[in-house]
């Protein structure tokens, strides 16, 4: 049995006209011309898998301990350019470079948690679940923020992550983030006339429900999945930006973001991650790759939004799940460490350029840096700045809060 | 109202195993009694070891000085990076994914189904990621021989097992320096459960636990020389007690008996606890000096466990549904390795639990892309689709290299990976014994879903293409019905 898209949605307008419809049936009449109003927030979350190398990502030339440290990895001046007398920043972020210059650009050093975690695994979920790092969170600090904003959602698409499954990040209690590689790919997956008919035939004996039944749940994450897929894809098509952006996985992410956000689309938070930055081996030619791919993308990002008057609302945060050790191995990289940067990047920042103290190599902990800013407090000033949400209850505390925003 | 023993006897199949197999069918009818006793008969038999472990990550070990291997904990995680270091990781990724396909292939094929069943509860229960074969090879050894025995045998020797003690930094643990994280654990994760015991007796229990450690390829060790003798006081009790008296303190505790019987009537019957069925179960638990086996005769012969509340309600984890799905069709299945990109896409990789806590389940399981993902797998099993999808990378095991299991034969084009099997759709058509479309359909819905009053319309199903065969038409429907939501349930 084969439905046609447009006779699909109009019978499930019918249903809606029913008061004894439950809600989530509603997201199948999505109206896919819904917007959100100008001036709305957007988070886009970029995650450098791996532990990013955080001392040669923006670097202390004028320290000698760093070159002492590091006489083969260490960066010299040419491989640079220079932010101030003392700091300077990876020559391949030249873009950045120049964020910094404009005031569009803030640098957040030490950031980390107490009692920190060398495992890739364990120390992502404790970013991705901001959970103190002798404490298990089964959910996410955007699924929780999905489960406050979100309850009434008809949509998965407040939270959109790029890539073929969901992150610990986006996985609320009751809400999840969508994850989608390409928006064309999940369209094609869910709009299988099979699954279609059968949620259409679910659909006539809902009026049975009278609360949600696992079963329910199962077609409701379908039901939304479809509206969903249609919804992101339609979005993404209707405003499509006419930029160019660098044919890379993460350029081509970065062009869907910029399209959705360009055609007002419901989604909030945009999460995309890049990798590996493992650099044990030879960390000098790998880094400098991935640099050039995030500048590249985040260059032609940039334009897009400011030619478009968007560039005030968006805001861009990096993390890495951790930093690498001062000192570099026998194998021309770096090990794990623990405390790192992060840049933030956009046109609405209240603090720009060096937002603290460069990290104090002389005060290390058994040679790794100190954290001086927990990222759950970066966490709860977004969340409360710039997303307008009660960071408290997302995040289990109060912290205190940073003014970047 | 009292169900049939067919439908008993398939949600017996359900939870205590990994659903109903091909060769079950003929035996559904049977007494649900006497069904069960067999299938505790059969798990109690000799046990089929796993051994995949190549000799050199253990030779490779300890041929290295200990300046070479430095800190036990780069054993397990990615930070030795020596060349040894490397070719060890290589290997022990090699090694524990053949462990991942030998342990599904007993889940499919074993009689021993209850015990397999409840190893992968224990599995996530004592959740571990170590990146070592040797040590991973060993835990599910140890977890699987005692899988239906004694928790106190079955509790102590994983505390004691090297994957363990370093997982849960017990290494470090010392007079001098106490670090408290096994002992929490154990509490919290293991016995307990959180807010059964103070900030004190994770102290005082970490005191107990100094002094035991591993060593490289020998395994447990109690090291005097880091033990400390003074007297500790914790769960109400005080004297000098080692590491065995702090877990036998523990299990005194009648709170151990119930969590204990909480995790596993959430993971068999129920993620809604029902408390007096946990008050009975837990009392006789204890009772029988917490009898694995005892406990969970006690759980299926239950009149509370064919309650129709329990039937169907349960979303099967990703095992238990590639698992299920195997067991079901005559198939074979030419790159088994597949699985593992499943199991990652899906979310529940063996050997690999998102943290200490074990993986959440039940609705945890299903997001979007995962749901996605589950109703189109039954379609690619059938026409040799393309997956064209990519696991999230683990950098613990890579070390920021490329993906270096090799995963089964690649389609040059997009990269994407293939189920490769084949199903004998007319062996499975002989098992049904059905012979007209009407009856095959009932049968097999019968068979594959769950749910008691599910809304599957027979005529979305039966379709109009008049012109399938029998056989064509099982293919068909059966995998229509494998690509439903409820399928996903048990």
């Amino acid at each position: 049995m084969h439905i046609k898209r447009r006779s699909f949605i109009k019978l499930s307008s019918l249903a809606t006209a029913s008061l004894f419809v439950p809600k989530f049936l509603n997201a199948m009449a999505q109206d896919e011309n819904a917007t959100v109003p100008k001036g709305n927030k957007v988070l886009v979350v970029l995650q450098l898998s791996g532990g990013n190398d955080g001392l040669n990502t923006v670097i202390p030339f004028s320290n000698d301990i760093y070159y002492k440290s590091r006489p083969v990895i260490g960066l010299q001046k040419d491989k640079m350019l220079t932010l101030t007398d003392e700091v300077g920043i990876h020559s391949e972020l030249s873009f950045f470079k120049s964020l910094y210059d404009e005031g569009n650009l803030g640098i957040l050093n030490s950031v980390g948690y107490p009692v920190p975690d060398r495992s890739h695994f364990r120390s992502m979920d404790i970013w991705q679940s901001a959970s103190d790092s002798n404490k298990y969170l089964q959910t996410g600090w955007i699924g929780r923020y999905l489960d406050e904003q979100c309850m009434d959602c008809e949509m998965l698409t407040t939270a959109l992550e790029f890539d073929d499954t969901l992150s610990m990040a986006g996985r609320g209690v009751s809400q999840k983030a969508l994850a989608a590689k390409d928006p064309a790919r999940l369209l094609n997956n869910s709009k299988d006339a099979f699954l279609k008919s059968l949620t259409k035939m679910y659909q006539h004996d809902l009026h049975s429900i009278e609360h949600e039944s696992p079963v329910d749940y199962l077609y409701k994450t379908m039901a939304a999945t479809q509206s969903s897929a249609s919804y992101i894809f339609e979005k993404s098509n209707s405003k499509k930006t006419t930029a160019t952006y660098p044919n890379t996985q993460l350029g081509k992410s970065m062009k869907t973001i910029s399209s959705l956000i360009l055609s007002d689309a419901n989604t909030q938070i945009y999460y995309v991650s890049i990798g590996s930055f493992d650099t044990h081996v030879d960390q000098i030619g790998r880094q400098a790759g991935l640099f050039k791919q995030i500048n590249d993308a985040i260059e032609a990002f940039t334009n897009d939004l400011k030619a478009n008057n968007k560039f005030e609302d968006v805001l861009l945060f990096t993390f890495s799940e951790f930093g690498r050790r001062v000192s570099q191995n026998a194998s021309k990289g770096t090990d794990h460490g623990t405390a790192n940067n992060m840049f933030f990047v956009g046109g609405g920042l209240k603090q720009k350029g060096l937002l603290n103290n460069m990290p104090d190599l002389e005060d290390l902990d058994a040679g790794d840096l100190k954290y001086k800013v927990d990222f759950k407090s970066v966490y709860a000033t977004v969340l409360k700045n710039w997303l307008g949400a009660d960071d408290e209850k997302i995040l289990g505390k109060k912290m205190e809060y940073l003014s970047f925003v | 109202m009292s169900l049939s023993n067919r439908i008993k006897n398939q949600h017996l199949l359900s939870r205590a195993g990994f659903g109903v197999s091909i060769d079950d069918i003929p035996h559904l009818d049977k007494n649900n009694n006497k069904f069960l006793k067999e299938i505790i008969k059969a798990s109690q038999d000799t046990i089929q070891p796993l051994e995949v472990q190549d000799p050199f990550v253990e030779n490779t070990l300890k041929s290295m000085n200990p300046d070479e291997r430095g800190d036990m904990s780069k054993e397990m995680f990615s930070e030795m990076n020596k060349p040894k270091g490397k070719a060890i990781r290589m290997q022990s990724g090699k090694d524990i994914q053949q462990l991942s396909i030998d342990w599904m292939h007993e889940m499919v094929y074993s009689k021993a189904i209850l015990r397999e069943k409840i190893a992968l509860f224990w599995h996530g229960h004592f959740a571990c990621n170590v990146n070592n074969s040797m040590y991973e090879e060993e835990l599910l050894s140890i977890i699987r021989n005692n899988a239906l025995g004694d928790f106190r045998i079955l509790l102590k020797e994983v505390s004691k097992s090297s994957a363990m003690i370093l997982f849960l930094n017990n290494q470090q643990n010392s007079k001098k320096h106490p670090n408290e994280n096994f002992g929490r654990e154990v509490m919290e994760l293991f016995t307990l459960g959180r807010g059964n015991y103070t900030e004190n007796d994770v102290k005082e229990i970490a005191r107990a636990f100094t002094g035991w450690q591993v060593k490289t390829g020998a395994g447990f060790f109690f090291n005097e020389k880091i033990h400390d003798t003074g007297n500790k006081t914790f769960l109400g009790e005080t004297g000098n007690f080692n590491g065995d008296d702090a877990i036998d303190i523990i299990l005194k505790q009648k709170q151990t008996a119930v969590f204990i019987s909480q995790r596993l009537y959430r993971f068999f019957v129920n993620e809604n606890i029902d408390a007096s069925a946990i008050q009975w179960l837990s009392d006789r638990f204890y009772k029988n000096d917490y009898n694995i086996s005892l406990l969970m005769e006690d759980i299926f012969s239950s009149d509370w466990f064919y309650n129709e509340s329990n039937i169907g309600i349960q979303i099967k984890s990703p095992v238990v549904y590639i698992g299920g799905i195997r067991r079901f069709l005559p198939m074979t299945l030419q790159n088994e390795e597949v699985q593992i990109v499943l199991e990652r896409l899906l979310g529940q990789w063996l050997f690999n639990p998102p943290n200490v806590a074990g993986w959440a389940g039940e609705k945890a399981w299903i997001d979007s892309s995962s749901l996605m993902l589950r109703l189109k797998i039954p379609s690619l099993i059938k026409n040799d689709e393309t997956l064209d999808l990519k696991p999230k990378t683990d950098d613990d095991v890579q070390m920021g290299q490329k993906e270096y299991l090799q995963i089964g034969p690649k389609k040059k084009k997009s990269g994407g990976y293939q189920i490769l099997a084949s199903v004998d759709w007319s062996k499975l058509l002989k098992a049904i014994g059905e012979k007209d479309k009407t009856a095959v359909l009932q049968k097999m819905k019968s068979l594959l879903i769950q749910t008691p009053d599910n809304k599957i319309d027979d005529a979305v199903i039966m379709g109009d293409k008049t012109d399938e065969d029998l056989i064509q038409f099982t293919r068909r429907i059966t995998i229509e019905l494998m690509s439903t939501p409820e399928y996903q349930l048990c």
